[in-house]
This record gives C-alpha cells, structure tokens and sequence, in this order.
C-alpha cells in the first residue's frame, strides 16, 4: 500500500514538472508585493548569479537600504518612485514546479496594469499589511479577481513583525476580510500570517508564530493546480481569419472549448451557414492531426467551401450552440480616463468580433475600493465597476461567462484604448425582437424537413408561398378585398388560403384570457408561428390585420424571414408609413375586380405567382 | 494479481495523462512537451492575429534562435507559408556566419527578406569605439527606422523575451510605439483576455511580440522537438566556446562550453546561473542601458 502511495507521488511530481504555474500577487500599494516576490526568488534559489550583489550594491551607491524589492525593480523611474509600474514576470521553482509570478502593482493609477497580470494568471496571493489592515486597493482587487473568474486565491497577511506577530490583531484582519470576500461569493483557499522582509513562513516557518499551523506560502503555492484547457464543454471555435494561400482555403482560428474532429458538422453562427469538416489541417507535424481541442491554435477546411468570415464563431450541429443576441448583462470594470456613461458608442471585442455598442441601462455602480453600491447614478468612474445592461448595433455571439468563460467575456474600446472589461452575466432577451429572433432560430436549426422540398412544392403549385397583408384604417373595405383576392387566386388553380387573426385566437389562443393574449406579444406570436406553417406548407396566405400595429408587422416579418410578405395598404394618405408594396386610394379599393388585378398583377410582377410547371 | 501486462489503460486527453492501473499500483504517464504545444498555440494566435489586423506588417529576423524560431512559427501560423517580409538590419559589423546563414535559409524557405542598413552613419565611421549605445543606436535603431520609412511598414513582429532582461519583461504582446520611435512605458495598454491593443492614433506604429512568453530554455527544447537548423555558432567549437545570444562582432563574446548539440544546450541551461545576454557588452555600458535603449526604440 505504501508503495502505491509512493508511486503516486512521483507521479504528481513527473505532471507538473512540465507545467508552469502563472501567478499574480495583488494587494494596496505598499504592502509588499514586490518585497514577497524577491523574497520568493531568493529563498528558492531561483536568483541570476550576482543578481542581489549587483542590486545591494545599486543601492548602496544610491544610499539606500537593501530591500529585496529593489530586484524587480529593473526600470530606473520605478527604483526613484519607489514603486512596480508593471506587472513584469519573474520565474522561480520549488521541487514541485516552475513558477511564473505577475508583480502586480497596487498603485490605484495602475489598475490596467493589475489587470493585465492576473487576467493571465492561474492562481493569485493577495496581500494585506497586517499594520494597515484591510485598504482600498484590497477590497478593489478582490472584485477585480472575482470579476476574472480567479478563484484559487490565497491571503497573506504580511509585516507581522510590525505587530509583534500578534494572533489577535491577525484574526481580526482574517475575519474582516473573510466576510468581505464571502459578500462577493468568494471563498480563499488559505490566509498565512507572514513576513516577507525576514523571510517568515515564506519558505520556511519559524518560531515566532506557534499558533500558525497551516502552510507556508510555498507549501499553499504547490498545493494550486493548473487549469485543464476546457475541452469538456461544447465545441466553439472563433474564427480568426481564412487563408488562400494556395488551392486550400483554410478556416484559422483557436478552439476556445471543446473538441472537433474530421466529419464532424459545423454550424457556423451568427449566419447559421454549415459545413462538414474535411481536415484538420498543420503544417510540419509528424502526423496529420484527426481532432483538434480547447487552447489549440488550429485550420479547418471543409468539405465544400462557404463564405464564412472573421467573427463568426463554429460550434457543432450535435452540440448546445451559443446565443445570437445584440443585448445582454454584464459585470464590468472600468479603466478609462473618460466615464463610461450611455449616449456614447463604444467598441466591444469578444472573441474575433468587434462591433459598435452602448450601455442602455446601469443596473448597480458600486465603489470597488468599499464594494458599496452608488446610489442614483448612471455612469461608471475610472477604478470602479457596475452591473449594466449592452446593446449592440449587429447581434453578437456569445455564451454566459459561467458556461463557457472564453466566450462569455469582452473588452469595451472607447476611442482607441481598450477601457473596460466585463463578463456576460445573464441573457434574457429583454428586446421582444431578440426573443422572436431567438425563437426563429431555434425552429428553423431544429426544423425537421420532409423529403418534399420548397422548390418542388413551388413546382406543383405554381407559385411560391408568401403572406399578403392587406393594411389600412377600419372601414375601408379590407376584409372584402381579402375574401375576393382569395377566391381569385384559387380559381386560377393556385392555393391561397384566407386566415385572419380572430380564427388563430378562436383556436390556438383559446388557453389565455384576451387581454393578457393581445398585451403580451402572445397574439403576434401565434399567429406568425400558424402562418409560418401554411408557408412551409407552400400557400399564399392572405390576411387582412386589424388587430395588429406597425411594430407587430415587423415582429410577423421576423418570424417569417426569409418568406416574401407582400403588403397592400388601402388609403389615401399620400406619405403612407411603412412601405407598402400596392398602395390602393379608397377609391380603388372600392373597385373590387380592378383592385383585385392590381393585387394579383403585383404577384406576378414579383414572380409569387409563377404560373404550373414553371422551375424557379 | 491479474496475468496480463496490466489491468488497464485510461487516457484522458483533458488532463493530457494516461492511467495505468497495474494490480494496487497506479502509473501515470505524462505527455512531457506539453508546454512546448501551448507556447506554440499563444505565439500563432497572436501571429494570425497581427497578420489579420495590420496592413504592411514586417517580421524583424536577426539570424538568432529566437527570430529564427519566430519565422518557423509564423510557418506553422500560416501553413507552410510565411506572407510578410522579413527585415535584416545587418550594421556591416555582423559575424559573416550570420550573413552566409541568412541567405541559405531565406532561399530554402523561400523568405522575402528585406535588408536594412544605415549606410550614411556607417560612411560617416560609426563604429563601437564612438560608444556602445550611441553606436547601437546609429546602426540598429536608426537602421530599423530608416527601413520601416522606406518600405512604410506601420507595424513591425519581433522575437523578444520576458526573461531576456529586466526592460523586456515589461512589454506587451501588442506594444505601441509614438512616431519618434518612443515607448511609454509608464502607460502602457492592458491585456486581458487575448485582447489587443489594435487601434491607434494617426502616426503610431505596433510593435508585435509574439515570443514574450517563452523561456531561453523554452527556445532551445522547441528547436529539438521541431529540428529547426540554427546556426553554428550557437555550438562549442573547438577551442570549447559557443555564443549564447548573438549580436555584432566586436560587442558580442561567447561562452566556456562544450556543449555541442542542440540536447547539449537544454542540459546545459537546465543548470546555468549566469544572464544569458552576459556576452552582449552594450548592456553592460551603464546599469540602465537597455531601458534606454529601448524606450528610443531599440529592439
């Protein structure tokens, strides 16, 4: 038994020798994040020969006192400053495993430079003087790790020299800060009391804290693991370009998550194209890869070529695909020097889309450095973060940051600095267009065919399915024309069927009480969805609409596309709203069998109605 | 105990281990060039994110094991092809291997190399002896300049490192430079999720670092795994000298080592405690060189 013990051990040691551990130090200015880091170094024996002489002796030609801050301190203005301008990367080793730390700066001004560190960061120490206590910057940086989606977070309370390493004062600091994270839902790994200017519990422990059992910063460092690449959840590959460099034209592009493989059936969002892959494709491997899977930078061809482009991103048919939608929630920080406020155009990025956007609603502004909600206020101040609803101007694809992080977060660009970032927290299509859009997409993906094809129904019947919707005032003759147009149309041996929205409430609307079916979006709904299938069905569908408005019609056409909807309005306003196709005078229209031709000679003139045997 | 080799075998691609259970003991078997694969995924996406984004973009190729393996990536990022120039500063005061390398490889990879050189200084004697910086600075920023004007490359890929040295570990994948050549880099852009910076003021250009986060080492164990042919010079020569980092003639001094091979080399670095730019004398001109160097535009 000890010995399958003992094998598994050299085992865990045979993994990660392989693997680097990036991580990030974060805390309030001067609370020794620099001065951990050299300490980290020297104690691992992870310094450059000469290294700390060259520095001891920078220093002392500029009479300073040696800290071992001062080793990453490369830059001149910084050792003037006496603070890190930028998270530079250091590596160091323990037994277990090769280190990457992120000195991350805790100088407020800096905060992109924070998170550009931890954003590429595995796992995270975050630094509380145990002199000062719980600042700013502390409370800040814990959001902003959350907001990253961090979570193997450890606590260092350091400087416990100055408190004479005192286990009062440091479980009052553990538990102030303890409660503060746990309102953000987070939970640290471990809080180890330190000092990193003597060296206490870093590598080593010491005497000096016998009521301290847990690890030391080493020990908790090894017990982090690396993050395994995503490739369990559903396939999504953003596409980055497409290369013609030669007869093959190749779809390049990273998998974010997930894993595809040769034959497999892409669907392509937010065009909704499809393709199946013929290759994976890679240039100098010793065998031609069969899959590709979650971090690999990729090529795919397909099996017959489609226009696909830039931004749009490939899930499998087989799969759960993400969602098309130009509004959304999200959690974000700010960074730029201007507010974020509504009334402004910003750029977002996600993935390899980049598209227009504004903010149209702030939800909560919070304070990051009290993590206390703003009352009253609709803009966002540098360093701060808030809870806001985005529009796009062209829909966007996505998933939730909690099903799929790497498709589930953006940048906002506001000139040409990239300012904010911030992750999709929920989607509930709050625009009723999102929703029927939404809705159509989902019918037509999931949609199954009959072996009659469109094309052979329009064959057989003469013409192509459409709606024709006659519009204008009550009163004016409408629901006549519409009988007449019927019967017209089906004496020339075509099919037409007359279906007005009373007959869809009568039936398919019977469950909900009238006003609820007409104030909810319920009445457009159904009926669009009962006229969607007389047109699979291959009619021409004539309806008159007095029980709908202008928005309506344009909710109809969303769950109709791409059927033809052919609009003929009675009145005799000269600057009709809308763009009717026929506009009869009330005159006209109450020339019936003239009326009716000009209809039907609109039909032809649009090739619905073809005449039999006609190919189209 | 079971009679066969062992009870099972599982393989889990997601953790990148094979289990083998082989009665009460357990083997894990790891696939070790693990990280090679994810340096060499990060360096493409950041190539095909360059090439996508940027119109007139050079690679700058200094003959060395990092550019070199840079141009075998931008290879991998584009199959086989490698659709931008690749610029040459030759300040004249080149070892000549490097020059005689050069050109073989450009014409075996069919490269379109572009050679820059700032023949006005170099015909008014520039040479180390007027000083180490005002010298690099003459022949390789100016050089560099002087062909990103001529050739009017607005954005410019180099194979520069974290670990090389202190300055360097401040950069940015996506680094922008004002039109006097200048780094900022006191305010430099975030880079958070892959997110680049790729949108500028009239007059900015980009420099574009897709090896910042590879080690020497790193380098060295992908050259092995990929069998890319560097360079000589990186290998101990008779007199049991090699060069670790290369750079002119007269500034650039090679190493004690017997190191020979390129498996000689990663054993070698595995147990070195010495900077790997401790032959280039430039950085030892004053205690902020590079940082100098640099925020005017240096590599």
């Amino acid at each position: 038994m000890n010995e399958s013990v003992a094998n598994q051990k050299i085992s865990e040691v045979a993994q990660n020798v392989a693997k680097l551990m990036r991580l990030v130090i974060v805390g309030h200015v001067d609370h020794g994040k620099s001065t951990l880091v050299g300490r980290l170094m020297s104690d691992t024996g992870s310094l450059p020969e000469g290294k700390l002489d060259f520095v001891r002796d920078i220093c002392e030609r500029q009479g300073k006192v040696f800290e071992f801050a001062f080793l990453l301190d490369a830059l001149e203005e910084e050792q003037e400053q006496g603070i890190t301008i930028d998270s530079s990367q250091i590596f160091f080793n323990t037994k277990k495993r090769h280190y990457v730390i992120i000195d991350a700066p805790g100088h407020k001004e800096f905060l992109k430079n924070m998170v550009t560190g931890a954003a590429n960061a595995e796992s995270a120490l975050l630094l509380i003087d145990a002199y000062e206590g719980v600042q700013e910057q502390s409370r800040r940086h814990g959001y902003i790790l959350k907001l990253l989606g961090l979570t193997q977070v450890a606590v260092v309370i350091n400087k416990m020299d100055l408190i004479d390493y005192d286990a009062e004062k440091y479980y009052r600091i553990k538990a102030e800060y303890e409660k503060f994270l746990e309102s953000l839902g987070v939970e640290a790994k471990q809080f180890i009391p330190v000092s990193a200017k003597l060296g206490v519990n870093i590598a080593q422990r010491s005497d000096e804290m016998p009521w301290y059992t847990g690890p030391t910063v080493l020990e908790m460092l090894d017990q982090f693991e690396n993050m395994p690449p995503p490739d369990h959840l559903p396939f999504r590959l953003p596409l980055q370009d497409v290369y013609k460099f030669d007869a093959n034209r190749v779809l390049a592009g990273r998998v974010e998550s997930g894993r595809v493989k040769k034959g497999d059936k892409l669907v392509f969002s937010p065009s909704n194209k499809t393709g199946i892959v013929k290759n994976i494709e890679a240039w100098s491997v010793p065998n031609p890869p069969s899959e590709a899977s979650a971090g690999e930078s990729t090529g795919i061809s397909l099996t017959e070529q489609i226009f696909v482009e830039r931004g749009e991103i490939a899930s499998l048919a087989s799969e759960q695909g993400p969602i098309v939608s130009s509004t959304f929630d999200a959690n974000l920080f700010w960074m730029g020097k201007r507010h974020l406020e509504k009334g402004r155009t910003f750029t977002l990025k996600l993935t390899t889309q980049e598209v227009p956007c504004e903010i149209i609603e702030f939800k909560k502004v919070i304070d990051a450095s009290t993590l206390e909600t703003v009352p009253d206020r609709d803009y966002i101040v540098k360093n701060d973060v808030g809870e806001l609803t985005i529009k796009t101007r062209t829909p966007v694809v996505f998933d939730l940051f909690g099903s799929i992080p790497e498709t589930g977060r953006f940048v906002l660009v506001d000139e040409f600095d990239v300012c904010g970032g911030g992750i999709i927290t929920t989607y509930t299509p709050v625009a009723k267009e999102d929703k029927l859009k939404e809705e159509a997409r989902y019918r037509d993906s999931n949609w199954i065919a009959s072996n009659i094809t469109p094309e052979e129904r329009a064959y057989r019947n003469g013409h192509r399915p459409a709606l024709i919707l006659i519009t204008g005032n009550a009163g004016v003759g409408k629901s006549r024309l519409a009988c007449l147009l019927e019967e017209k149309i089906f004496k020339s041996n075509f099919q037409s069927y007359l279906l007005d929205g009373h007959n869809v409430r009568l039936g398919v609307g019977a469950d909900i009480d009238n006003e609820e079916y007409f104030s909810s979006g319920e009445a457009v709904r159904r009926y669009g969805e009962v006229v969607k299938l007389f047109l699979d069905a291959g009619n021409v569908v004539i309806s008159t609409s007095n029980v709908f408005n202008r928005q309506d019609h344009s909710d109809v056409r969303l769950l109709l596309e791409p059927n033809p909807i052919v609009e003929i309005l009675v009145s005799d306003e000269t600057t009709p709203t809308g763009k009717p196709d026929v506009v009869l005078s009330l005159e006209e229209a109450q020339k019936e069998t003239e009326a009716v031709d000009k209809i039907i000679a609109e039909l032809k003139a649009k090739k619905i109605l073809t005449g039999h045997n006609y190919s189209i | 105990m079971n009679d066969g080799l062992y009870d099972s075998i599982i393989f889990n691609p997601a953790a990148r281990q094979t289990t083998v259970l082989f009665g009460r003991w357990i083997f894990w078997i790891y696939i070790s060039m693990e990280h090679l694969a994810d340096l060499e995924n990060q360096s493409v996406f950041i190539l095909r994110e360059a090439y996508k984004k940027f119109k007139n973009l050079a690679m700058l190729w200094s003959i060395g094991k990092d550019s070199t393996v840079m141009v075998w990536l931008a290879r991998k990022a584009f199959l086989g092809h490698v659709p931008l120039p690749l610029v040459h500063i030759d300040t004249s005061y080149k070892i000549p291997a490097m020059i005689e390398y050069r050109d073989r490889v450009a014409k075996e990879w069919g490269l379109n190399l572009v050679v820059g050189q700032n023949k006005k200084a170099l015909d008014e004697g520039m040479n180390h002896e007027k000083g180490r910086i005002v010298c690099c600075e003459a022949l390789k920023t100016q050089g560099l300049q002087s062909a990103m004007e001529e050739h009017n490359y607005t954005g410019l890929i180099l194979g520069i490192r974290r670990d090389e040295e202190g300055t360097r570990a401040k950069e940015r994948y996506f680094s922008p430079r004002d039109k006097n050549f200048e780094w900022n880099f006191k305010d430099q852009p975030p880079e958070l999720w892959d997110q680049f910076k790729t949108t500028f003021a009239e007059g900015t250009h980009i420099r574009i670092h897709p090896l910042l986060h590879w080690t020497e080492l790193n380098i060295w164990e992908y050259i092995l795994h990929e069998k890319i042919p560097i360079i000589d010079l990186y290998f101990s020569n008779k007199e049991g000298k090699r060069y670790r980092s290369l750079g002119c003639a007269p500034c650039t001094a090679p190493i004690e080592s017997q190191a020979s091979t390129v498996e000689e080399i990663v054993e070698e670095l595995k147990n070195i405690d010495t900077a790997e730019r401790s032959g280039r004398a430039q950085d030892q001109e004053d205690t902020y060189a590079m940082q100098k160097l640099r925020a005017r535009g240096y590599m």
